[in-house]
């Protein structure tokens, strides 16, 4: 039975009159209400969504034994054709229904965070318009019913992270993280509205309905006309790949997202680790099947770009010594799990299980990867402090923080039976089926990123006392509360029956663990942390040693390959001062100096003429009549 | 011919209604409620224009001498929707106690004017057209001389009396060769009769400088800067604007029901004046430093823009003509509207006096920037989809190299529009003119001006509309 989900459009409107109302009359509303009034909007939105999921999941939106795409409500736009037009609307299916559930805890957990972290910042109001203006856009992107809408909301999704990321804009450092993180996204989203393009001419649609269709047109074509060697759909969803690519900070576009933990704590757990950064993931999987069946090489790229981000990834994160970029980091990493697992997914059925375990993935992340954010924002408001050095023995005064952050730890390390250890045991049986040297780069992954979430926890709070400007103390309610409701979600999202909801083609499977990849992944996630535990429950010169011995290696993992600045190399060295100074000189001399001839010409023919508005009357009329007799000779005895 | 066939010219009958009610209410009210007047006039007007919109039957009457149909009451429709904008606008400067005495007299000589235009653009024949356009230019020049005790004021009247004399009977020198090859005045019957023989040419191109001088096109337009300078601010704008509109319109009808046989004549004329119209008036825009003088330069510019629609013929030019003045008469009267309430609070009415008028009067720059935006066709205003429509009806026709030469010149005007811009949000001084609060009917006006520009921009409906009652060659 299909419900009406009518209602959901005001999942969109709630947060956007927010955004409008604390934007114009925030300033009145003088703090705390402002965050208040924010904080209960959000928390309509969240219900409403909660409710959409459990009508949806529950019944409202099977039908034929499968759950179905439910476009419930849509507008035209624009008309551009008669065949092409782009659409505003709402679009329901698994993935988009999930993702409402997840940004809306997560945005309602940091809202509430925030009354307590954000207390007394200068532009408190400003702050919680942007994080309605972010969520807005963010629900606007998962429920879009088009490709293009998803563009229009991706774009405000950037631009709600920039205005964020450069909260504090009198800190140059924050303002610089700020330019990059937008100019860089915005660079890959060239690549995603190229390849927008070069879908709609070669399957005249932007509907997502149609594109993913698997009897519709869009996947009935095969890929359309061959260009270099692959087709124009396989060289378009390689484009689309590049926006979200570059949203969800995949190697080598990932250089904006450490960066841009110069926002604040709260929305690096909501923009930079639950919501945004998985666009990328999200795009993926809601054009999957048209990847699956018309774009099979561009799943392959897809695999290989996850694999490297992770592995890559999570070598730096060993050597980060400030917190909140091992947490960067090690987003990175995880995200590269979700968009590799989505790589060697199959469709249908139980060769689905890529794209179940990917999702799957996402959602425990959201919880677990926004419970590490709003811990460390804990740690980091207790010492005033990023950098670890400055943290330790914070067990003792931090108790609430110190013991859900370890479970955030241990879900992340794939501890059963905590919900990171499902799916991560899903993504690597995927992955065995696949490609073993994937496989094998997954599995080392896994090791890696116990090792290095245990060194920070043992780091912060275990060891010595600081010298800390006050005892450090446990955080207010209002952050805390968030923590331990994130932790029972970290906790039993493992339980949570995926793979009878969110698969490929919306008919539910059986999954079960696959015991041969889940003891050895187990395994390496102990000996992960028994690692770090030997090196860093206590304070000894054993990782120093270790560090000298690995000294190349570790010094180019802490200078994070230099991937910045090869950046920076490529831009100064090469663009500005090869291609863009001969083009500005271009422009200072010729088409500047082509455009000031033509006002002074223009300039000086309007001085000459100036004699005939003398403001004599016989002169107008001698000019009248002159003009008269000319037109008559003209076009009586010249022109006929 | 019954009673009831009068309703045809509804449009000028409720206007002389009004007339003779603001001429009676004068004689009646004593010295000390002369000011209320402007109140009743305005209101009465307002009605006037809704009047104006109630469907009724269309026809001809006396014998064809007065013809009224769906595209007549859509051009007085919008001609009355310029003046009520204008009166608005006046409604201020009014109150000044030099006015109070001869409030009624604005109102009269305007209301007289307007009737005139209503009877042009209604006219079937030629004497009809002609008492029509005098109608409409003698009680203007009265009304330029307004300010009687200015010497730029009593000068301006002068001019345009003395320039319109001189068209009129150039005018009427054209008609009468018209007169002596086809054997009649009625439209259709001269239509009927007309071929391309000289004579028919020299009168048309005297009938031409005629409404060359009354749409202000070089070279006829002399006398517009002197006498828009010098007359009331509020007089200007209804110069450029309404009575400006009107001439297009009756032009644009006569060209396409009178001149069809000659038109390969006709385009080659126009051809020449619109390019020497839009040049002309934008080389000397681009000097003007009183923002008057400036507008009104422009304004002769936008007249060569008008021609654009003309030139080809065919029902886009006719459509685009009608919603370019449109668009014309919000953005025009937007500019003076801004112009007359800062002339009217500080005097001031050069540009250089406008620097910085954005941090003490956000508003008035803002609707100020709005207009200039649309005249000079900036997206997503209406002015530009105006100006689009305009080269897309010369283009269909294959007039390239006019269009190419008109969209140059547009760069020429973006160039001096910005220049007020600029002045408003970029410029610093020193002594900006200061805060003020513009009272009721001053924002009124703006406020109409403002939603216009927007609203004939994104309603395509409107376009439509204008489209269906129009009609080609």
């Amino acid at each position: 039975m299909m419900t009406d989900f009518g209602y959901t459009t005001w999942i969109l409107i709630i947060p956007f009159i927010t955004f409008l109302l604390l934007s114009f009359f925030g300033m009145r509303l003088k703090g705390l209400p402002a965050g208040i009034t924010g904080t209960s909007a959000l928390g309509v939105v969240a219900l409403l969504s909660w409710y959409t999921a459990i009508t949806y999941f529950t019944g409202g939106g099977i039908a034929d034994g499968g759950f179905q795409k439910i476009v419930a409500a849509n507008a035209v736009w624009l008309n551009l054709s008669d065949h092409l037009h782009i659409d505003m609307g709402v679009l329901l299916d698994p993935i988009s229904v999930m993702m409402l559930v997840v940004i809306s805890t997560v945005s309602l957990m940091v809202h509430i965070y925030s009354l307590g972290y954000m207390k007394g910042e200068k532009g408190f109001e400003r702050y919680y318009a942007f994080l309605s203006l972010f969520t807005f856009s963010m629900m606007g992107l998962v429920v879009a019913t088009n490709i293009f809408q998803m563009y229009i909301f991706w774009e405000l999704v950037g631009v709600s992270s920039y205005l964020l990321i450069g909260f504090y804009y009198d800190r140059p450092s924050a303002v610089a993280a700020s330019k990059k993180a937008f100019i860089v996204t915005r660079f890959a989203d060239m690549g995603f509205l190229v390849g927008i393009l070069i879908l709609s001419f070669t399957t005249k649609t932007f509907d997502f309905v149609t594109l993913t269709d698997i009897n519709g047109p869009a996947i009935a074509s095969k890929g359309g006309a061959v260009f270099m060697g692959m087709s124009l759909m396989t060289w378009s969803m390689i484009f689309i790949f590049m926006g979200g690519a570059g949203k969800s900070a995949m190697f080598p576009l990932h250089i904006w997202l450490p960066d841009a933990m110069e926002g604040p704590t709260p929305v690096s757990a909501l923009i930079h680790a639950a919501t945004m950064v998985v666009a990328g993931v999200y795009l993926v999987a809601r054009m999957f099947p048209v990847y699956y069946f018309t774009a099979p090489e561009a799943l392959h790229i897809i695999a290989w770009v996850g694999a490297i981000s992770s592995l890559f990834a999570a070598i730096i994160a060993l050597t980060q010594t400030d917190i909140k970029r091992v947490l960067a980091y090690s987003t990175i990493s995880q995200i590269g799990y979700m968009i590799f697992s989505l790589g060697v997914s199959g469709y249908g059925g139980h060769d689905g299980l890529g794209f179940m375990a990917s999702n799957w993935h996402l959602f425990n992340h959201a919880m677990f990867k926004a419970l590490l954010f709003l811990g460390a924002g804990s740690v980091i408001h207790a010492v005033h402090s990023n950098d670890m050095k400055d943290m330790g023995g914070l067990r003792r005064y931090m108790p609430v923080t110190n013991i859900t952050f370890l479970i955030a730890c241990l879900t992340i390390a794939g501890v059963p039976p905590l919900s990171g250890f499902f799916s991560k045991d899903e993504i690597l049986t995927a992955a065995l089926h696949h490609n073993k040297l994937l496989f094998a780069i997954e599995y080392a992954v896994a090791g890696l990123t116990a090792f290095y979430m245990f060194r920070l926890y043992f780091s912060v709070f275990h060891g010595h006392d600081r010298h800390y400007h006050h005892t450090p103390h446990e955080s207010p309610a209002t952050m805390t509360v968030p923590l331990i409701i994130l932790a029972f979600g970290s906790v039993f999202a493992g339980f949570l029956p995926f793979s009878r909801l969110v698969t490929s083609d919306g008919a539910p499977f059986e999954s079960h663990i696959e015991w041969s990849v889940a003891i050895p992944s187990v395994a390496i996630g102990l000996l992960g942390i028994g690692l770090a535990w030997v090196m860093y429950r206590k304070e000894t010169a054993l990782p120093d040693r270790v560090a000298s011995f690995f000294s190349h290696g570790y010094r180019w993992a802490y200078n994070k390959f230099y991937i910045d600045e090869v950046y920076i190399f490529i831009t100064k060295k090469i663009i500005f001062r090869r291609i863009s100074q001969p083009v500005a000189w271009f422009d200072r001399h010729i088409v500047d100096g082509t455009m000031n001839g033509i006002a002074y010409v223009t300039q000086s023919v309007s001085s000459m003429i100036k004699g005939l508005q003398s403001g004599q009357l016989q002169k107008y009329g001698y000019v009248f009549i002159t003009g008269v007799i000319a037109l008559a000779i003209v076009f009586i005895y010249l022109v006929k | 011919m019954n009673l009831e066939s009068f309703i045809i010219m509804r449009h000028e009958l409720v206007l002389t209604l009004a007339f003779i009610f603001i001429l009676v209410a004068e004689v009646f009210t004593g010295e000390r409620n002369k000011e209320k007047i402007k109140g009743i006039a305005v209101v009465l007007f307002a009605i006037v224009t809704a009047v104006g919109f109630l469907p009724a039957a269309t026809g001809s009457l006396f014998g064809g001498m007065y013809q009224a149909s769906g595209t007549t009451t859509l051009m007085k429709n919008i001609l009355n929707i310029g003046t009520l904008i204008v009166l608005i606008q006046s409604y201020t400067w009014l109150g000044r106690p030099e006015n109070r005495d001869r409030i009624h007299e604005y109102f009269l000589l305007l209301l007289s004017t307007l009737i005139g235009m209503n009877f042009m653009i209604s006219s079937g024949h030629f004497l009809m057209f002609y008492l029509g356009i005098e109608l409409a230019t003698i009680p203007l020049a009265a009304l330029a001389a307004y300010d009687r005790y200015q010497n730029r004021s009593a000068e301006a009247g002068i001019k345009l009396i003395l320039s319109s004399t001189l068209s009129s009977g150039i005018l009427l020198f054209g008609l009468s060769m018209i007169y002596g090859v086809t054997g009649s005045l009625y439209y259709p019957e001269v239509a009927a009769k007309l071929s391309s023989v000289p004579l028919v040419v020299l009168g048309f191109i005297f009938f031409f400088a005629g409404m060359g001088f009354k749409m202000s096109l070089v070279p006829f337009h002399l006398w517009t800067a002197d006498v828009y300078e010098g007359a009331p601010v509020n007089v200007t704008s209804y110069l450029s604007v309404v009575s400006k509109g009107a001439a297009a319109f009756i032009f644009i009808i006569i060209l396409f029901n009178v001149f069809p046989v000659i038109s390969v004549t006709w385009e080659k004329v126009i051809w020449v004046i619109a390019i020497m119209t839009i040049t002309i008036g934008n080389l000397f825009a681009l000097r003007q430093k009183n923002m008057k003088r400036f507008l009104a330069f422009s304004s002769i510019a936008q007249a060569g823009f008008f021609l654009l629609g003309f030139i080809g013929g065919n029902q886009l030019g006719m459509t685009t003509v009608i919603y370019y003045a449109l668009i014309y008469i919000f953005s025009n009267l937007a500019a003076f509207g801004v112009v007359s309430v800062i002339a009217e609070k500080t005097g001031k009415e050069s540009m250089d006096d406008y620097d910085g008028l954005y941090r003490t009067n956000p508003g008035l720059s803002i609707t100020m920037m709005l207009a200039m935006f649309s005249l000079a066709g900036i997206p997503p205003v209406a002015g530009f989809f105006g100006k689009f429509f305009l080269f897309v009806a010369a283009a269909e026709k294959g007039f390239y190299v006019l269009v190419t030469i008109a969209v140059l010149n547009t760069i020429i005007a973006l160039y001096y529009y910005l220049l007020v811009v600029k002045a408003m949000f970029i410029n610093r001084s020193d002594a900006p003119i200061a805060s003020f609060k513009s009272d009721f009917m001053q924002k009124l006006g703006l406020a109409i001006c403002i939603a216009g520009i927007v609203v004939t921009g994104f309603a395509s409906g409107l376009f439509e509309m204008i489209r269906n009652l129009s009609y080609g060659i």
